[in-house]
């Protein structure tokens, strides 16, 4: 049995689909329940109740919403282009899912244990905007159009800083590779091991910029309701509407699990003692994706000059300086090494 | 050369607005909430609400209305139509009493022109129906809602009566 698995090819492709598999459902079914939580999150702040109503206190509100979702009708826009049109929910679902072929969620728990693995996600994010600015073009809408043009701008600004955010990662850590990102992070200190103490601003800023580059508030101009109607969502209804909203969220989800990873420890325990495992990495993602849901529900929208401003005058030059201290600290050893935590050359 | 707030500048780099925003949402996060579970739990209503209509009758169960259709000549939006005919016992009733609910404003014209109180509009606000023709009542559905809401109306008119 482990011969046909390991040595044939079709046992090899049945694997991978396994393993596959084996991530991308238990990521969409995961998926389901933070929805809820992100509504139920906002509601609180608001002081409503949330979707209390489908299942125990609304627990299965987003199986609801799923299969309404699919049995609603296709309307495609008379001037619209076809092709182009319905490929970019699937342009958008399948970038946000691919880049989790490289997210580890436990030690040596990883679809593809690639060595330039930081570099990957960062290019599968960066083509997740081709997906929204071929939506707002393929509509043949003002509106859409309108909000896909801005989400270009927005997400190019802010993958600039954090590019350079990542740098100072690779920097302290020596590696590209999350495993080994995660494994610099270890020591005897639990979570003052963790690269979110040296790097503190940066961690704020790579929340800021992971809140820009998915589109949530206070950046969502993209899809600004009251200005853009939905930008470059107007058009969209049912399944390639639903294939938009699951691809974002994959996207933050996936920005919640970067954040882990890079500053948080991955699956590390916090504290010393404790075993690690991916229950860690399960229960920071959700505190992550927590502040990600506050932040949705205090901030009110920014403005699109000032949401430039920010990018470029404030976190550009502001992560540069801090790669430069990086690497300086990292060279020179300053404040006790700490930024210098390599496990693989060095 | 500008004069550099270092107060402000501090706090746009600590976020001060975010972190304050934050506690705010924090403190309305475990706040009680404000929603009323609806269909399980409803608001209070006042005892003039206006709500849907009712015929009411008299305790020996004789209906109170005696077609002097005062209601139906104030009605502003014309909603009630009245046929009435001497009875076998020689009293003037009724043949026929119809609201168009459609057409109805609540405006409670009609309970304050009643000289006999028969006509009210009762504390029921959920009647919503799927057609329209249901909508358009007629005297034996309002004399059975004014059965089933007499409790509610007696005890609202009772709770009114100083006021009047």
């Amino acid at each position: 049995m482990a011969d046909f698995f390991f040595n044939t090819n079709l046992g090899m492709l049945l694997l991978i689909i396994g393993q596959i598999l084996l991530v991308v459902v238990p990521l969409l079914i995961a998926l389901a329940f933070l929805m809820y939580a992100d509504r139920k999150v906002w509601a609180a702040v608001q002081m409503r109740r949330g979707p209390n109503v489908v299942g125990a206190f609304g627990l299965l509100q987003s199986f609801a919403d799923f299969g309404k979702y699919i049995v609603k009708e296709i309307i495609v826009p008379a001037g619209a282009d076809k092709a182009v049109f319905f490929m970019a929910p699937m342009v958008t679902l399948v970038m946000s899912l691919i880049a989790w072929a490289v997210i580890p969620f436990n030690d040596g728990w990883v679809l593809s244990n690639i060595n330039v693995a930081i570099l990957y996600v960062f290019a599968v994010s960066s083509l997740e905007v081709y997906g929204v600015i071929m939506g707002g073009w393929a509509s043949n809408s003002k509106y859409p159009f309108l909000g896909s043009l801005r989400s270009a701008a927005q997400m190019i600004s802010y993958e600039v800083s954090i590019g350079l955010i990542i740098v100072g990662i690779i920097i302290s850590s020596g590696s590209m590779n999350f495993s080994a990102i995660v494994e610099a992070q270890s020591g005897s200190y639990g979570l003052f091991n963790w690269f979110w103490l040296p790097h503190f601003p940066m961690l704020i800023l790579f929340f800021i910029s992971a809140l820009a580059e998915t589109n949530r508030p206070p950046f969502d101009l993209p899809e600004a309701e009251s200005e853009l109607v939905a930008g470059f969502q107007v058009e969209y209804s049912s399944t390639p509407f639903l294939l938009f909203m699951i691809g974002e969220l994959v996207a933050v989800v996936l920005m919640c699990a970067l954040i882990t990873l890079m500053f948080f420890g991955g699956w590390l325990s916090p504290i010393p003692g404790l075993p690690d495992g991916i229950f860690w990495m399960i229960a920071k993602i959700g505190f992550v994706f927590f502040f990600f849901a506050m932040v949705k529900a205090i901030t009110p929208r920014y403005r699109y000059d000032q949401l430039m401003r920010l990018g470029w005058k404030v976190f550009l030059p502001f992560s540069l300086i801090w790669v430069v201290f990086v690497a300086f600290a990292a060279k020179f050893g300053w404040f006790w090494g700490i930024y210098a935590r390599w496990t693989v050359g060095g | 050369m500008t004069q550099i707030d270092y107060t402000r500048a501090v706090k746009y780099f600590l976020l001060q607005d975010v972190w304050q925003g934050f506690k705010l949402g924090m403190k309305y996060f475990f706040a009680p909430k404000a929603t009323l579970n609806y269909p399980h739990e409803k608001g209070p209503l006042s005892p003039r609400f206006r709500g849907e209509h009712a015929l009411r009758r008299y305790p020996n169960g004789e209906e109170r209305c005696i077609a002097c259709k005062l209601c139906e000549a104030v009605c502003p939006a014309q909603a009630i139509t009245i046929d009435a005919e001497p009875r076998e016992d020689g009293s003037r009733r009724t043949t026929r009493y119809d609201i168009d609910m459609t057409k109805c404003i609540y405006c409670g014209f009609c309970q304050e022109a009643c000289p006999v109180d028969a006509i009210v509009e009762g504390p029921n606000f959920e009647f919503s129906t799927e057609t329209r023709e249901e909508l358009f009542y007629d005297k034996d559905r309002l004399l059975s809602n004014g059965d089933r809401w007499e409790g509610e109306i007696a005890r609202n008119l009772e709770l009114d009566a100083p006021y009047r």
